[in-house]
Protein backbone atom coordinates (compact mmCIF):
# COMPACT_ATOMS: atom_id res chain seq x y z
CA UNK A 1 0.00 0.00 0.00
CA UNK A 2 1.49 3.34 -0.64
CA UNK A 3 1.93 5.62 2.19
CA UNK A 4 1.31 9.19 1.79
CA UNK A 5 1.29 12.63 4.09
CA UNK A 6 -2.86 11.67 5.32
CA UNK A 7 -1.61 8.38 6.91
CA UNK A 8 1.69 10.74 8.68
CA UNK A 9 -0.33 12.60 10.65
CA UNK A 10 -3.49 10.00 11.25
CA UNK A 11 -1.92 8.80 14.58
CA UNK A 12 -1.48 10.67 17.21
CA UNK A 13 1.78 9.78 18.67
CA UNK A 14 3.06 10.51 14.83
CA UNK A 15 1.86 13.59 15.22
CA UNK A 16 3.08 14.32 18.60
CA UNK A 17 6.77 13.28 16.86
CA UNK A 18 6.11 15.39 13.61
CA UNK A 19 5.60 18.53 16.08
CA UNK A 20 8.81 17.88 17.86
CA UNK A 21 10.78 17.68 14.86
CA UNK A 22 8.87 20.75 13.86
CA UNK A 23 12.18 22.35 16.53
CA UNK A 24 14.83 20.90 14.57
CA UNK A 25 16.41 17.90 13.10
CA UNK A 26 16.87 15.04 16.11
CA UNK A 27 18.48 11.66 16.29
CA UNK A 28 16.09 8.94 17.15
CA UNK A 29 18.07 8.99 21.12
CA UNK A 30 17.00 12.75 21.37
CA UNK A 31 13.27 11.95 20.00
CA UNK A 32 13.12 9.17 22.43
CA UNK A 33 14.28 11.29 25.37
CA UNK A 34 11.41 13.84 24.42
CA UNK A 35 9.18 11.02 24.94
CA UNK A 36 11.02 9.01 27.88
CA UNK A 37 10.89 6.40 25.53
CA UNK A 38 14.01 4.07 24.38
CA UNK A 39 15.39 4.70 21.05
CA UNK A 40 13.66 0.93 19.88
CA UNK A 41 10.34 2.37 20.48
CA UNK A 42 10.56 5.60 18.34
CA UNK A 43 12.11 3.49 15.89
CA UNK A 44 8.79 2.37 14.30
CA UNK A 45 7.23 6.21 14.07
CA UNK A 46 9.96 7.00 12.28
CA UNK A 47 9.96 4.20 10.11
CA UNK A 48 6.57 4.88 9.36
CA UNK A 49 7.01 8.72 8.92
CA UNK A 50 10.21 8.15 5.88
CA UNK A 51 7.73 5.80 4.47
CA UNK A 52 4.94 8.46 4.45
CA UNK A 53 7.62 10.80 3.22
CA UNK A 54 7.12 12.83 6.27
CA UNK A 55 10.42 12.87 7.33
CA UNK A 56 13.76 12.41 5.64
CA UNK A 57 17.28 10.63 7.64
CA UNK A 58 20.52 12.30 7.38
CA UNK A 59 23.93 10.89 8.59
CA UNK A 60 26.03 13.44 10.11
CA UNK A 61 29.06 11.70 11.39
CA UNK A 62 27.77 8.36 13.10
CA UNK A 63 24.19 9.96 13.84
CA UNK A 64 21.46 9.65 11.84
CA UNK A 65 19.07 12.92 12.34
CA UNK A 66 15.78 13.23 11.29
CA UNK A 67 13.96 16.05 9.95
CA UNK A 68 10.71 17.44 8.21
CA UNK A 69 10.68 17.05 5.03
CA UNK A 70 8.47 20.00 3.87
CA UNK A 71 9.02 19.97 0.35
CA UNK A 72 5.13 19.69 0.52
CA UNK A 73 4.90 22.15 -2.91
CA UNK A 74 3.38 19.16 -4.47
CA UNK A 75 1.03 18.04 -1.96
CA UNK A 76 -1.87 19.85 -3.51
CA UNK A 77 -1.33 18.54 -6.55
CA UNK A 78 -0.95 15.11 -4.64
CA UNK A 79 -4.24 15.50 -3.26
CA UNK A 80 -5.69 16.88 -6.11
CA UNK A 81 -5.22 13.74 -7.53
CA UNK A 82 -6.85 12.24 -4.53
CA UNK A 83 -10.14 14.26 -5.37
CA UNK A 84 -9.96 13.22 -9.18
CA UNK A 85 -10.03 9.57 -8.16
CA UNK A 86 -12.53 9.84 -5.94
CA UNK A 87 -14.66 11.69 -8.74
CA UNK A 88 -13.97 9.05 -11.27
CA UNK A 89 -14.46 6.10 -8.96
CA UNK A 90 -18.33 7.56 -7.95
CA UNK A 91 -19.09 8.23 -11.84
CA UNK A 92 -17.86 4.43 -12.42
CA UNK A 93 -20.38 3.33 -9.93
CA UNK A 94 -22.92 5.88 -11.80
CA UNK A 95 -22.39 3.91 -15.24
CA UNK A 96 -23.17 0.54 -13.25
CA UNK A 97 -26.21 2.06 -11.70
CA UNK A 98 -27.62 3.72 -15.09
CA UNK A 99 -27.03 0.28 -17.18
CA UNK A 100 -29.09 -0.75 -14.39
CA UNK A 101 -32.22 1.63 -14.99
CA UNK A 102 -31.45 1.10 -18.70
CA UNK A 103 -32.09 -2.71 -18.37
CA UNK A 104 -35.01 -2.43 -15.61
CA UNK A 105 -36.68 0.28 -18.02
CA UNK A 106 -36.54 -2.44 -20.95
CA UNK A 107 -37.82 -4.62 -19.29
CA UNK A 108 -40.85 -2.45 -18.16
CA UNK A 109 -41.34 -1.41 -21.73
CA UNK A 110 -41.11 -5.30 -22.50
CA UNK A 111 -44.26 -6.21 -20.39
CA UNK A 112 -46.18 -3.44 -21.59
CA UNK A 113 -45.76 -4.00 -25.19
CA UNK A 114 -46.73 -7.60 -24.36
CA UNK A 115 -49.76 -6.86 -22.03
CA UNK A 116 -50.93 -4.60 -24.43
CA UNK A 117 -50.69 -6.51 -27.83
CA UNK A 118 -52.83 -9.08 -25.24
CA UNK A 119 -55.40 -6.63 -24.78
CA UNK A 120 -55.46 -6.02 -28.75
CA UNK A 121 -55.62 -9.57 -29.35
CA UNK A 122 -58.53 -9.57 -26.92
CA UNK A 123 -60.33 -6.47 -28.62
CA UNK A 124 -59.79 -8.22 -31.90
CA UNK A 125 -61.75 -11.28 -30.31
CA UNK A 126 -64.26 -9.63 -29.39
CA UNK A 127 -64.88 -7.67 -32.25
CA UNK A 128 -64.93 -10.41 -33.96
CA UNK A 129 -67.48 -12.18 -31.64
CA UNK B 1 -16.96 7.88 -22.44
CA UNK B 2 -14.60 11.43 -21.25
CA UNK B 3 -14.23 12.43 -18.05
CA UNK B 4 -12.29 15.56 -17.22
CA UNK B 5 -10.88 17.12 -13.98
CA UNK B 6 -9.12 20.56 -14.07
CA UNK B 7 -8.25 22.78 -11.02
CA UNK B 8 -8.41 26.41 -11.50
CA UNK B 9 -6.09 27.08 -8.45
CA UNK B 10 -6.65 30.80 -8.93
CA UNK B 11 -10.08 30.88 -7.88
CA UNK B 12 -10.29 27.37 -6.20
CA UNK B 13 -12.40 25.72 -8.25
CA UNK B 14 -12.67 22.42 -9.81
CA UNK B 15 -14.48 21.37 -12.46
CA UNK B 16 -15.41 17.78 -13.45
CA UNK B 17 -16.95 16.71 -16.69
CA UNK B 18 -18.20 13.31 -17.33
CA UNK B 19 -20.38 11.77 -20.54
CA UNK B 20 -22.92 8.70 -19.52
CA UNK B 21 -24.09 6.51 -22.17
CA UNK B 22 -27.96 7.37 -20.94
CA UNK B 23 -30.52 9.75 -21.53
CA UNK B 24 -30.51 13.31 -20.13
CA UNK B 25 -33.56 12.14 -17.94
CA UNK B 26 -32.15 9.12 -16.83
CA UNK B 27 -28.54 10.60 -15.63
CA UNK B 28 -30.59 13.70 -13.47
CA UNK B 29 -32.40 11.47 -11.55
CA UNK B 30 -29.59 9.62 -10.77
CA UNK B 31 -27.98 13.18 -9.72
CA UNK B 32 -31.87 14.29 -7.94
CA UNK B 33 -33.57 11.21 -6.72
CA UNK B 34 -32.09 9.85 -3.42
CA UNK B 35 -32.80 6.11 -3.86
CA UNK B 36 -30.40 6.40 -6.48
CA UNK B 37 -28.09 8.79 -5.57
CA UNK B 38 -27.36 6.70 -2.58
CA UNK B 39 -26.47 3.53 -5.23
CA UNK B 40 -23.30 5.50 -6.66
CA UNK B 41 -22.49 8.95 -4.66
CA UNK B 42 -20.22 7.19 -2.07
CA UNK B 43 -16.56 5.55 -3.75
CA UNK B 44 -16.99 2.00 -2.11
CA UNK B 45 -15.89 0.61 0.02
CA UNK B 46 -17.64 3.95 1.74
CA UNK B 47 -21.72 4.36 1.00
CA UNK B 48 -24.18 7.09 1.16
CA UNK B 49 -26.69 7.32 3.50
CA UNK B 50 -29.59 9.89 2.84
CA UNK B 51 -31.37 10.94 5.65
CA UNK B 52 -33.58 13.05 3.78
CA UNK B 53 -33.62 14.96 0.89
CA UNK B 54 -35.87 17.63 -0.36
CA UNK B 55 -35.05 18.48 -4.08
CA UNK B 56 -36.52 21.94 -4.62
CA UNK B 57 -34.79 25.50 -4.64
CA UNK B 58 -34.64 26.08 -0.55
CA UNK B 59 -34.79 22.13 -0.15
CA UNK B 60 -31.96 20.39 1.84
CA UNK B 61 -30.51 16.58 1.53
CA UNK B 62 -28.84 15.49 4.61
CA UNK B 63 -26.54 12.85 4.23
CA UNK B 64 -23.38 10.93 5.56
CA UNK B 65 -20.84 9.47 3.82
CA UNK B 66 -20.44 6.07 6.01
CA UNK B 67 -17.20 4.37 5.75
CA UNK B 68 -15.99 0.58 6.39
CA UNK B 69 -14.96 1.40 9.93
CA UNK B 70 -18.62 2.69 11.07
CA UNK B 71 -17.09 6.13 10.22
CA UNK B 72 -19.85 8.71 9.20
CA UNK B 73 -19.02 12.30 7.83
CA UNK B 74 -22.29 14.25 7.44
CA UNK B 75 -22.59 16.97 5.17
CA UNK B 76 -26.10 19.29 4.10
CA UNK B 77 -26.95 20.05 0.50
CA UNK B 78 -28.89 23.37 -0.12
CA UNK B 79 -30.05 24.00 -3.38
CA UNK B 80 -30.14 26.84 -4.35
CA UNK B 81 -32.15 26.75 -7.87
CA UNK B 82 -33.30 24.24 -9.80
CA UNK B 83 -34.33 24.03 -13.99
CA UNK B 84 -35.32 20.29 -14.41
CA UNK B 85 -33.74 18.35 -15.93
CA UNK B 86 -30.73 20.84 -17.41
CA UNK B 87 -29.31 22.46 -14.54
CA UNK B 88 -29.33 22.49 -10.59
CA UNK B 89 -27.13 24.84 -7.94
CA UNK B 90 -26.31 23.47 -4.52
CA UNK B 91 -24.38 25.16 -1.62
CA UNK B 92 -22.64 21.98 0.58
CA UNK B 93 -21.83 22.17 4.16
CA UNK B 94 -20.00 20.05 6.41
CA UNK B 95 -22.24 19.41 9.59
CA UNK B 96 -22.71 17.11 12.71
CA UNK B 97 -24.96 13.93 12.69
CA UNK B 98 -27.57 16.58 14.49
CA UNK B 99 -27.49 19.10 10.97
CA UNK B 100 -25.62 21.42 12.74
CA UNK B 101 -23.43 23.06 9.91
CA UNK B 102 -19.98 23.53 10.82
CA UNK B 103 -19.61 27.30 10.93
CA UNK B 104 -15.70 27.21 10.88
CA UNK B 105 -15.65 25.64 7.77
CA UNK B 106 -17.13 27.60 4.73
CA UNK B 107 -19.36 26.11 2.14
CA UNK B 108 -18.46 25.29 -1.19
CA UNK B 109 -21.10 26.54 -4.06
CA UNK B 110 -21.68 23.38 -6.82
CA UNK B 111 -23.09 24.16 -10.48
CA UNK B 112 -24.50 21.22 -12.30
CA UNK B 113 -25.36 21.17 -16.44
CA UNK B 114 -26.93 18.48 -17.68
CA UNK B 115 -26.85 18.02 -21.45
CA UNK B 116 -27.91 15.54 -24.36
CA UNK B 117 -26.51 14.62 -27.62
CA UNK B 118 -26.73 11.44 -30.00
CA UNK B 119 -28.19 9.69 -26.53
CA UNK B 120 -24.83 10.38 -25.03
CA UNK B 121 -25.66 12.89 -21.17
CA UNK B 122 -22.84 15.21 -20.68
CA UNK B 123 -22.54 16.27 -16.74
CA UNK B 124 -20.31 19.35 -16.30
CA UNK B 125 -19.86 20.39 -12.67
CA UNK B 126 -17.98 23.26 -11.19
CA UNK B 127 -17.24 23.72 -7.50
CA UNK B 128 -16.42 26.70 -6.29
CA UNK B 129 -14.54 26.68 -2.75
CA UNK B 130 -13.78 29.73 -0.41
CA UNK B 131 -10.30 28.46 -0.31
CA UNK B 132 -8.04 25.33 -1.41
CA UNK B 133 -7.64 24.76 1.99
CA UNK B 134 -11.12 23.73 2.31
CA UNK B 135 -11.35 21.83 -0.40
CA UNK B 136 -8.29 19.83 0.80
CA UNK B 137 -10.97 19.60 4.17
CA UNK B 138 -13.51 18.27 1.95
CA UNK B 139 -11.38 15.36 0.94
CA UNK B 140 -10.23 14.30 3.85
CA UNK B 141 -13.38 14.80 5.68
CA UNK B 142 -15.28 12.08 3.86
CA UNK B 143 -12.09 9.94 3.28
CA UNK B 144 -9.66 10.02 5.62
CA UNK B 145 -9.59 8.96 9.16
CA UNK B 146 -8.33 11.96 12.15
CA UNK B 147 -10.01 15.20 9.84
CA UNK B 148 -9.89 18.03 12.34
CA UNK B 149 -7.46 17.32 15.01
CA UNK B 150 -5.22 16.51 12.01
CA UNK B 151 -6.01 19.79 9.86
CA UNK B 152 -5.62 22.34 12.82
CA UNK B 153 -1.91 20.29 13.16
CA UNK B 154 -1.35 20.15 9.98
CA UNK B 155 -1.70 24.41 9.46
CA UNK B 156 0.07 24.56 12.97
CA UNK B 157 2.93 23.03 11.45
CA UNK B 158 3.12 24.54 8.10
CA UNK B 159 3.00 27.75 9.96
CA UNK B 160 5.67 27.01 12.37
CA UNK B 161 7.98 25.82 9.54
CA UNK B 162 7.40 29.42 7.91
CA UNK B 163 8.40 31.28 11.17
Amino acid sequence: MRRDIYQAIADPTRRVLLALLTLGAMTPDAIAGHFGSVRQGVSKYLQMLADCGAVDQAQRGREIYYHLNLDKKNEPDHWLEQFRKIWESRFNQLDEVLLTIKKISYEKQFVIRLYSRQINQHRICKTRI
Amino acid sequence: MLFDFTVDKSTNTVFVKREFDADQSSVWDAFTKQDILDQWWAPKPWTSKTRHMDFEPGGRRVYAMCGPAGEEFWSVQEYTAISPIENFKQISLFADKDENVNKDMPGSEWNLDFSEADGVTTVSISIKHKTLATLEQMLKMGFKEGFTMTLNYLDQLLTNLKK
